[in-house]
């Protein structure tokens, strides 16, 4: 180094000196390096962000549909001595609908096709009828103008997903009802609007009648056990662990099963709830309730590392500033640790119910891939989640539910999106400089 | 023990003074590692103590054993016994809550809580119950930042984060933390090392007021800083107490040649 050095003080006169020359040579290398690794950065965050663009158009591509729904727009004659308005459910209204369509459609007569012609009308149409029926009875004894659901089969053929070009042999619809359609659709009764029913009913059998709110509120439940049991013992944990505990080998090995748990298969934890909560302590079965429990368990160890990386990262400055004015160690934690933590706990929170919101596999173990038409009240009562609606629904073959699969997806995203940013404006609110 | 050497100049007061803190063969351990060495030593009150030393010789680490801010390092173990005002610190019943709101201590970095100005100061009165009302704390508060020479600076701005001042400023937020307490030591750990010369004599005069009414010890890299603010001076070297004396004696007239050629920058 002396030497070098003296060389180069040396040669100083002489214009550059040594040093510089040498350092020069390497230069051009360095700034290569420089750039291609910059590249290598940009390269791998287009091909992540082409995927992910990937996967939305593709998703969304296939369920945008879904968030619309064509219906029949049907003038119905209520006879006075169909419908008793002391009872209004007995009365047949399927028969009115029906009696409505084939009046559309004079020449249709024979039993084959009569059937054919009122495979047109949902199964939940004789209930929207009921309805306006009992808003309206003064319509008993007149005629009534009702909305009704087209069946699935005739919504894809509205959304151009069933191709009336094709041969009769290669489509779902015959010729026949193709033609009353398009005869419908020209007499101006068939009307596209948004699809509420998707976000206000439970699962059903009929692509049409189905909606994902059920899932929603089973979610809900699942997700509001899963936090109010989480967030507390994994907070709990971590502050003991990392504050109070002794650094011994039983604490180690605490440690190390926390870490190991974070790297355990979900469905593991489904089996364990299966052997616990419902075998043994003998909770009910597609309970949000046991989901939740479940899910618990998945989640606290992504919340206890979170937390105590938090932990650790509050300077030390801070803890002996406390202590040395004479605050107990409760209170130097409660007072000042734990507020400067609490954002990175909230983000390892907010990720671990991220992550079990997306979580299907454990729940499918204790029951909660039922199929569960009716919306949950409780967190007791049989429900079903989200991910595991999408996993229902993407296994029945009908259009009407491929594309219901994709807008339930694109609803759980939605969340997930909600989550994380409500994740990242906790971490801005709470932040603070020392 | 036999290898203790015996420290030079006066490191215990004479039998009439009343010394605040008394050390007698304190040990101190980190693990395997011994950093401090039958230290004996006496803190008078009333008068500024520095200690001085190369880096590593133990000077902080005796520091903080006054205050037991070594408790919460993994691994330290203290032996032989300090006392202040002749009760063993180290004793069972001693409380260290208790002690170190008797014993406040300012450190090297500024460290102001992520709070307001007037939470940071109002925080140990609060925590130890010193107020009995909102206009008690304010006035504490008020005092405090007074004394430490803080209060024309922030009056305008109580409500702003402490964080948001300048380094000597924090500084000195920190004395008035510790002070708001009442403590009856001040402990210092190298208080001026972060900060630029006018702060730095800001600090240096805010010392020499405070010793009317507490006994300061002060860690100190800087000689100068030492023969300023202190009257008597100990000097560490390997985690052996080398010389304590007055400070005029230290730095005029040092007995050990270690000392000596500690002060005329022979090593260090």
């Amino acid at each position: 180094m002396d030497t070098r050095s003296a060389k180069a003080a040396r040669a100083a006169p002489s214009g550059r000196s040594q040093i510089a020359e040498t350092v020069n040579a390497g230069l051009r290398r360095r700034y290569r390096a420089e750039r291609r690794f910059r590249a290598y950065g940009i390269i791998a965050i287009l091909v992540a962000l082409g995927m992910l663009a990937t996967l939305f158009v593709t998703i969304i591509g296939k369920g945008y549909t879904a968030f619309w729904q064509h219906s029949l727009e049907l003038n119905v004659a209520v006879p006075a001595d169909a419908v008793n308005p002391q009872d209004l459910g007995s009365a047949n209204y399927l028969g009115l609908l029906r009696d409505a369509l084939q009046a559309q459609f004079p020449e249709v007569d024979t039993r084959q096709e009569r059937r054919a012609l009122f495979a047109m009308l949902s199964d939940g149409a004789p209930y929207a009828l009921q309805d306006a029926v009992a808003e309206d009875p003064s319509v008993i004894g007149r005629s009534v103008t009702v909305q009704v659901a087209l069946d699935d089969d005739f919504d894809m053929l509205a959304k151009g997903h069933i191709d009336a070009n094709l041969p009769e042999a290669q489509r779902r619809l015959s010729d026949a009802q193709v033609a009353w359609y398009q005869a419908l659709a020209e007499r101006g009764m068939i009307e596209g609007h948004f699809n509420t029913t998707l976000f206000t009913s439970g699962d059903s059998r009929q692509a049409e009648m189905s909606g994902i709110w059920g899932a929603v509120v089973g979610s809900f439940f699942t997700l509001a056990v899963t936090l109010a049991l989480s967030f507390p013992i994994g907070v709990a944990t971590a502050v003991y662990l990392e504050e109070f505990a002794p650094k011994n080998r039983f604490t180690d090995l605490i440690e190390v099963n926390i870490n190991n748990l974070a790297a355990v298969p979900s469905i593991v934890f489904g089996l364990l709830g299966l052997a616990v909560f419902l075998q043994f302590f003998g909770l009910p079965r597609s309970a949000p309730l046991v989901g939740g429990l479940v899910l618990t368990l998945m989640t606290l160890p992504t919340i206890i590392i979170a937390s105590r990386a938090a932990l650790k990262s509050v300077p030390p400055s801070i803890r002996e500033a406390a202590l040395g004015l004479g605050a107990s160690k409760l209170q130097m934690i409660l007072h000042h640790v734990l507020p400067l933590a609490m954002p990175g706990m909230l983000t390892g929170t907010i990720i671990g119910m991220a992550q079990a919101l997306g979580e299907s596999a454990p729940l499918l173990m204790i029951g909660m891939v039922a199929f569960v038409v009716d919306i949950p009240n409780g967190p007791l009562d049989p429900s079903t989640v989200l991910p595991v609606q999408i996993f229902l629904w993407a296994d029945s073959p009908e259009r009407a539910f491929v594309e219901r699969t994709s807008a339930a997806i694109m609803v759980l995203l939605a969340f997930l999106v909600f989550m994380n940013a409500a994740a990242v404006w906790l971490r801005k609110k709470f932040e603070r400089r020392w | 023990m036999a290898d203790t050497q015996t420290t030079a100049g006066t490191p215990l007061v004479a039998q009439g003074d009343a010394a605040k803190i008394e050390a007698r063969d304190c040990n101190v351990f980190y693990g395997e590692k011994q950093a401090l060495r039958n230290i004996a030593l006496d803190i008078k009150a009333n008068e500024v103590t520095s200690f001085i030393g190369p880096s590593g010789c133990g000077k902080s680490t005796f520091l903080r054993c006054l205050n037991r801010m070594n408790d919460i390092i993994d691994g330290c173990r203290v032996s032989g016994s300090i006392t202040l005002d002749g009760e063993d610190i180290y004793h069972r019943r001693i409380d260290v809550v208790q002690l170190r709101a008797r014993i406040g201590m300012v450190f090297q970095k500024p460290n102001p809580f992520p709070k307001s100005i007037y939470e940071n100061v109002a925080y140990g009165p609060r925590i130890h119950g010193l107020a009995r009302n909102k206009t008690d704390l304010d006035e504490i508060v008020h005092t405090s930042l007074e004394r430490a020479g803080l209060l024309g600076e922030v009056k305008d701005r109580m409500d702003q984060p402490g964080t948001g001042l300048s380094g000597g400023q924090q500084q000195r937020l920190c004395i008035a933390r510790a002070i708001a307490v009442n403590p009856e030591v001040i402990l210092m750990d190298e208080p001026c090392s972060a900060l630029d010369p006018i702060a730095t004599a800001k600090i240096e005069e805010l010392i020499d007021e405070l010793r009317e009414n507490y006994t300061i010890v002060i860690v100190t890299h800087s000689m100068q800083q030492a023969a300023r603010v202190s009257q008597r001076t100990a000097f560490f070297h390997l985690g052996n107490l080398v010389e304590c004396n007055d400070t005029e004696q230290i730095f005029t007239n040092p007995q050990h040649k270690l000392t000596q050629g500690y002060i005329t920058g022979r090593f260090g």
